[in-house]
Formats: C-alpha cells, structure tokens, sequence
C-alpha cells in the first residue's frame, strides 16, 4: 500500500476514484429508481463531445465536457417532455449524435490521436492532473449539495411523477435538475472509468446493493460501499497487476453484484423459513379454486 | 359529516368548496375526454365520481390536481385557480397504481413518510411529530407491523393501504382517491372503507373515483356520474341493478392474500361467485 502512495500520479489517481466511487451510487439509485438506468451512458456519449470540443480549443476537457453534458441533458429532459419521444429513443438520439460529435471533433484537432480518444473512452486515471483533481472535487462537492437539499423531493419524483405533481413539486425543475446532477457525475466518473463504462459506476453498485436490501436508504448506502470498494479495490488491482484501471473497476463491481445476488438469495430463504406464512391453500375452501398469484402482485 | 350536504348534489353554493370545475375541457392528443364538465364538491363532503371505462372519471380527477392540463374552463382549489394554489400540503392523493413501489426496494415506513414532502421544509431534519404522524397514518390503515417491511414484500391489496397512508402522513384534509378499491380483495376493501369512514368522521373532504361503489355505499354521500366527457347524474348514489345489485357481487377478483393471516372463507365469497367476475379495465 505504501509503495502505490509513493507515485504522485497514484494519489491522484486514488482521490479521484474516491470521490467517484463515492458520488456516482447515489445519483445511480435515483436514476434506477427512475427506471432511467441508461441515462448516464448517454450523457456519457455527449460528454465525449464536450472532451474533442476542449482538446481541440486547447481548454480544460473535463470543463467542457461538463458544460457539454449539461446541455446535452437539459435537451433529453426536453425532448423526452415535449415531443412525448419515449425515454429509451430520446436517449438513442443522444448516444450517437454525442459520440458522432466527438470522433468527427477529435479528427479535427491537430495533434490528437486514437490514442487520445481511446483514452477518454476507456478512462485514463493515471493521467488525471492537479487542475482535474480541483474540478472533480468542486463537482463532487455540488453533487453533494443538490441531494441533500433536494433529495426529498427527487425520491418522490423518481417514485411516482404523477404524485410528485399532486403534491406541488416542480416536477420540471426536479426533472431537469436531477438530469444536470446525473451529467455533471459522468463527467467526474468520467476520467476514472472513461465514458463508455461511466453509466457501469451509477448502475451496477445499485443493482447489486438492491440484492440486500428492502429498503431506499439502505440501499443508497451499500451502493456507495460497493462503489468505493470497486473502485479503490479495482484501482489497486489495476496498479499491481498492470491492467486496465476502468476495466478492472467496472468487472469487480460485476462480481460483487455476482456475489450479493447468490447472498440476496440465500439470505431472502433464511428470512422465509423464520416467519413462515399461510402460503398452502386450505383443502377445499376457496382458496383452492384460484389461481395462485405472486405475493405482491395483482394479476387480474 | 354535514348534514346539509347529503345529497345537496352540490347546491349548497354558500358553502366553502374543496373543488370547482368550471365548464372543464381537457383532452389526450386532440381526443375530448373532458366535454365541459361543471362540478363544485363542497369542503366535508364524501363524494364518488362513477362512470364506465373512457367515461372520463379519472382524467376529471387529474384535472382537478394539474395533473392533466385542460384546454378550457377553470380549476379552482380551495378557492384558489388551480395555477396560483400552493396549499398543496392540503391535498392527499392517491393514485391509481397496481403497486407502490418502484425499480429499487424501499419499506412500507419510506413510501409512507415521502407522502410529507409537501409539509417539510427542504434541509429539515424529522421531527417528533413527523414521526408520530407517520405512526397514527400506518396505524389508520392497519400496517404498523409492516413498517420495516419492503414495500414489494406486500400483497396488492396492502400495497393499495400503503398509498392510502402516504396520503395521510402529511395530514391533508382533502383527499383524492383514484380507484382505491380496484384489484384489491374483498377483506382488505373493508380495511379500506373503514379507513375512508373514518376520515369522512373527521371532517375531511374525500372525493374518490369508483368503478362501483361496493362497500363504500354507506359511505358515500353524492355521486357524480360521467359519460362521454359529461356529468349525466348528479345527486344521490345511484342504485345498483341487474347483476350489480346482487349483494354481495365484486366486480374484482378477489384473491385470499398469503400475507393476511387466516383468510377465512366467508371473506372470498362462494366459488361459483368468483368464476365469473368481472375485473376492470384502466382507463
């Protein structure tokens, strides 16, 4: 451990991942929660118009990258609301037009490579400088902020749109805010794990922690275990054993969503034998003429 | 409950109102569903909207929230046009839903303390007394042993209970219930229609919409009935008849609920009952 902190790289590398794996669970459950899983991929693709906007104006790529994917959310929330374009398509439209933008926009920067572009695409966290590091911090920061002030409201909106307008919420405002928040998060994720595994970070902590979990907080907070874990733990992983860092961060995030589905579903069967419940139809009542359905759930 | 409203059918102009619609037109993609529908419901008042299905009952209640925008006529909310309303901690509402979950787990406590976000200031910690409202809503509906309990984990009946507590937690005193009755079994129906009692009790103003009035009959005290986008009745409940007036008839599926404890038969009703029942459609 000691050696990998000797490389001023390595500790930048370290705190950027910390704060990734940190920030990006959170704004993933929402996300989830929403049924908008995908969101963060397609922000992803728009950033990467954001990083050839800055390589070829010779500005900080991670700032117009976030500027960038701002935009670019702020159109899906529109274009999804008002050309009643179903979430998925208007991501779609998303997807390549950003990730068209940034091949044709890093061609025309002189002096960028595919090297260059492959390196925002699969991340390149060694590489991560001091000015990165602030922004990526002052990012996580304001992320931070949003959920704290407007968490309340975003669950009821990712819960139920409708009752979020029955109660007065500004479900546009919310909307769009959440959207921002999710693409300012690509943008810090984005340099750990690259733009094409960004939305692996927001989704796959959630997906396993949903495993373990019957409840919102509590799955909020295993999910940024999880992530910190994958991250930091991939990271390392990567430094010793000379891997790809986003790579081996997003496939130990798949195994320990391997792991806690194998435990989710021993632990659900331990929990079913301690409270057993009336589950056999009564021989000859009523119950035997119906059809069993699925506890929780109305099959008309 | 007053008296004086009992099948005013909504003359009682002096009175102070909950809701107003006035000549409301509302419509889906061009399509009128609303066609000038003119409703006051007075404050106290438990009133049920009937219809068939594309009657346009739902799309009213809707309306009536901002939740569908009309292309013409007024909504007026507590006295307030609908755009300037901002007593939203006033309203409780209960949407039509099969379930009440959504894609991650979250408990019965979760689901039922979000029905506050309209009461809390943003940045406020839970008090005391957000808390103890959260306990007397689980409490009215009969779920305070399910507090810690995934909401996904209940039978769509409770899930339906667990909505109606979300509504409550905020202690609003006007509720508006969208089918809260569908899909859910004959024993957790009654849950409900005590639960609705018990409110009218208090003095709350509950409009529900219904597909039938079921054992919600005594309950309610005027009917509103929409056909085509129109009010058609206006009044008194209207008596059930044919296959409908049948006592004891359910137009939904009633199903013994694994997590009741002892479905007793008599809460099922007979089998040759439930062979040809009649589940109905969302409109």
């Amino acid at each position: 451990m000691t050696e990998l902190l000797q490389y001023e790289f390595m500790r930048r590398a370290l705190l950027a991942a910390l704060l990734v794996g940190l920030v990006t669970p959170i704004i993933g459950t929402f996300l989830v929660q929403r049924r908008l899983a995908l969101l963060g991929d397609g922000i992803g693709h728009i950033a990467l118009t954001g990083v050839a906007l800055g390589l070829l104006t010779s500005t900080s790529p991670v700032l117009t990258a976030a500027v960038t994917a701002t935009l670019g959310a702020i159109a899906m929330e529109l274009v999804r609301v008002r050309t009643r374009t179903s979430g998925d398509v208007a991501l779609a439209l998303l997807f390549y037009g950003g990730i068209a933008g940034g091949v044709l926009l890093i061609g025309m920067t002189p002096g960028a490579s595919n090297a260059t572009l492959t390196s925002f695409l699969f991340g390149s966290v060694s590489t991560v400088g001091e000015q990165d590091i602030w922004i990526v911090g002052v990012l996580a920061v304001g992320v931070a902020v949003v959920l704290a002030v407007f968490g309340r409201e975003l669950f009821v909106l990712c819960q139920d749109e409708e009752v979020a307008r029955a109660h007065g919420l500004p479900v546009r405002f919310l909307s769009i805010l959440l959207a921002v928040t999710a693409a300012l998060t690509v943008v810090i994720a984005m340099r750990v794990v690259g733009v094409l595994m960004v939305s692996a970070l927001m989704i796959v902590p959630v997906a396993a922690a949903q495993q373990l979990s019957r409840s919102f907080r509590v799955t909020m907070g295993l999910a940024v275990l999880i992530g910190l874990v994958s991250s930091l733990g991939g990271l390392t992983t990567a430094f010793y054993s000379d891997l790809s860092p986003g790579a081996t961060i997003v496939l130990l995030a798949l195994a320990i969503f391997c792991l806690s589905v194998v435990v989710g579903g021993v632990l659900r069967r331990a929990g079913r034998r301690r409270t057993p419940e009336p589950l056999q139809p009564v021989p000859g009542g009523p119950a035997d003429t119906m059809p069993q359905t699925d506890r929780g759930r109305v099959t008309p | 409950m007053s008296a004086q409203f009992k099948g005013a059918g909504g003359r009682a102009s002096d009175a102070p109102h909950a809701f107003q619609a006035i000549d409301a037109h509302a419509a889906y993609d061009g399509v009128p569903v609303l066609n000038g529908v003119s409703v006051d419901i007075p404050v106290g008042q438990t009133m049920a909207v009937l219809g068939p299905n594309g009657s346009g009952k739902s799309t009213l209640m809707r309306a009536m929230l901002g939740i569908v925008p009309l292309t013409s006529g007024e909504i007026r909310i507590h006295g307030t046009p609908l755009r300037r309303f901002r007593g939203w901690r006033r309203i409780g509402y209960v949407p039509q839903r099969l379930t009440a979950g959504g894609a991650v787990p979250a408990t019965v406590r979760e689901i039922v303390a979000s029905g506050q976000v309209a009461t809390r200031r943003r940045l406020s910690f839970t008090t005391k007394a957000d808390r103890a409202a959260v306990d007397e809503a689980l409490d009215t509906v009969g779920l305070s042993d399910r507090a810690g309990d995934a909401v996904r984990e209940l039978s769509g009946g409770q899930q339906q209970r667990v909505l109606i507590a979300r509504a409550l937690a905020g202690r609003p005193d006007t509720f508006v219930m969208d089918e809260p009755m569908a899909g859910v079994d004959a024993e957790n129906q009654r849950a409900l229609a005590g639960a609705i009692t018990r409110l009218r009790d208090r003095g709350s103003t509950v409009v529900l919409v219904l597909h039938e009035l079921g054992p919600l009959e005594e309950v309610i005290e005027r009917a509103v009935v929409l056909e085509h986008g129109r009010v058609v009745h206006d009044g008194e409940a209207p008596e059930a008849t044919g296959e409908c007036a049948r006592p004891g008839h359910e137009h939904q599926h009633p199903h013994p609920d694994p997590n009741d404890p002892d479905p007793s038969p008599a809460d099922t009703g007979t089998a040759a009952e439930m062979i040809r029942l009649e589940v109905p459609r969302r409109d």
